[in-house]
């Protein structure tokens, strides 16, 4: 299963992308209550959207990115049909990617 | 043995090494493609003009009345605060987020290809009330605009 789920729609010439990611995007400041310690930082670092292959967008997150992060950007030269891969990384180099074709 | 075949099994044995390398978590995926590097200090930077000055080599960016911040007056939770960021500029180049109030006011830099529409829309966490800043990058220089977000119940150590 994905931790990834995208939706791509095409409207007059331009591409609305919409991503949900699931993850504890863990600051790490923040105490685990029945245990009392520090839960550590778990946020992802970088996310990466490539269209046919190409490099599109680039993210570089921190650990303020809210939990289960939302992501919306608008694409120009896309049309329905063509393949986009969407990708992160975190902090602790786990990592997932996905793959969505264009309404 | 000829030599096709002899590149053929050294170019398959290196592809196996990195394949296992990846599998053994050596290599992520990032760093095979050695394409990128999350700006570190920029992220661990407590005051917003450290941040900038990591990001952009600057602290100083030109206020833009074209930048449009899109973002709640009141946040009801400071754990998830909705931002979008837009403009009309030509050449946006990136978008940052900096929320001015948080204890690392840098919380994320949107690198835009040329192909892409100088917007974007995400949820931030923020500790407090405090202005939320928006940075952009079009035509190699940098232009910033400022909203203030009013945090009832803070998002950094929920």
């Amino acid at each position: 299963m994905s931790t990834i789920r995208v939706r791509a729609k095409a409207k007059d010439g331009l591409v609305t992308v919409k991503c949900l990611i699931r993850h504890p995007m863990e600051t790490g400041q923040r105490t685990d209550i029945t245990t009392g310690q520090l839960v550590p930082a778990h946020y992802i670092q970088e996310l990466q959207c490539d269209l046919e292959g190409t490099r599109v967008l680039t993210a570089a997150w921190g650990p303020s990115v809210s939990q289960n992060p939302y992501l919306s950007f608008i694409l120009s030269g896309a049309a329905p049909g063509d393949t986009l891969t969407i990708s992160w990384t975190d902090n602790k180099g786990q990592s997932d990617s996905v793959e969505a074709v264009i309404d | 043995m000829n030599t096709s075949r002899r590149i053929l099994l050294k170019g398959a044995a290196t592809a196996s090494l990195v394949a296992a390398a990846v599998a053994a978590g050596l290599l992520t995926p990032a760093r095979v493609l050695a394409a990128s590097v999350w700006p570190t200090r920029a992220f661990d930077a407590d005051t917003v003009g450290a941040a900038m000055s990591e990001l952009f080599q600057t602290n100083e960016a030109a206020d833009s009345g074209a930048i449009v911040i899109r973002a709640p007056d009141i946040a009801e939770n400071g754990a998830v605060v909705p931002i979008t960021i837009e403009t009309d500029m030509a050449r946006v180049q990136s978008i940052t987020i900096i929320a001015e109030g948080n204890p690392a006011p840098l919380s994320a830099k949107f690198d835009l290809g040329p192909n892409v529409r100088p917007y974007v829309s995400t949820r931030i966490k923020m500790g407090q009330t405090s202005n939320i800043i928006a940075v952009v990058q079009a035509d190699g220089r940098v232009y910033s605009a400022r909203k203030e977000v009013k945090v009832t119940v803070g998002g950094c150590d929920a």
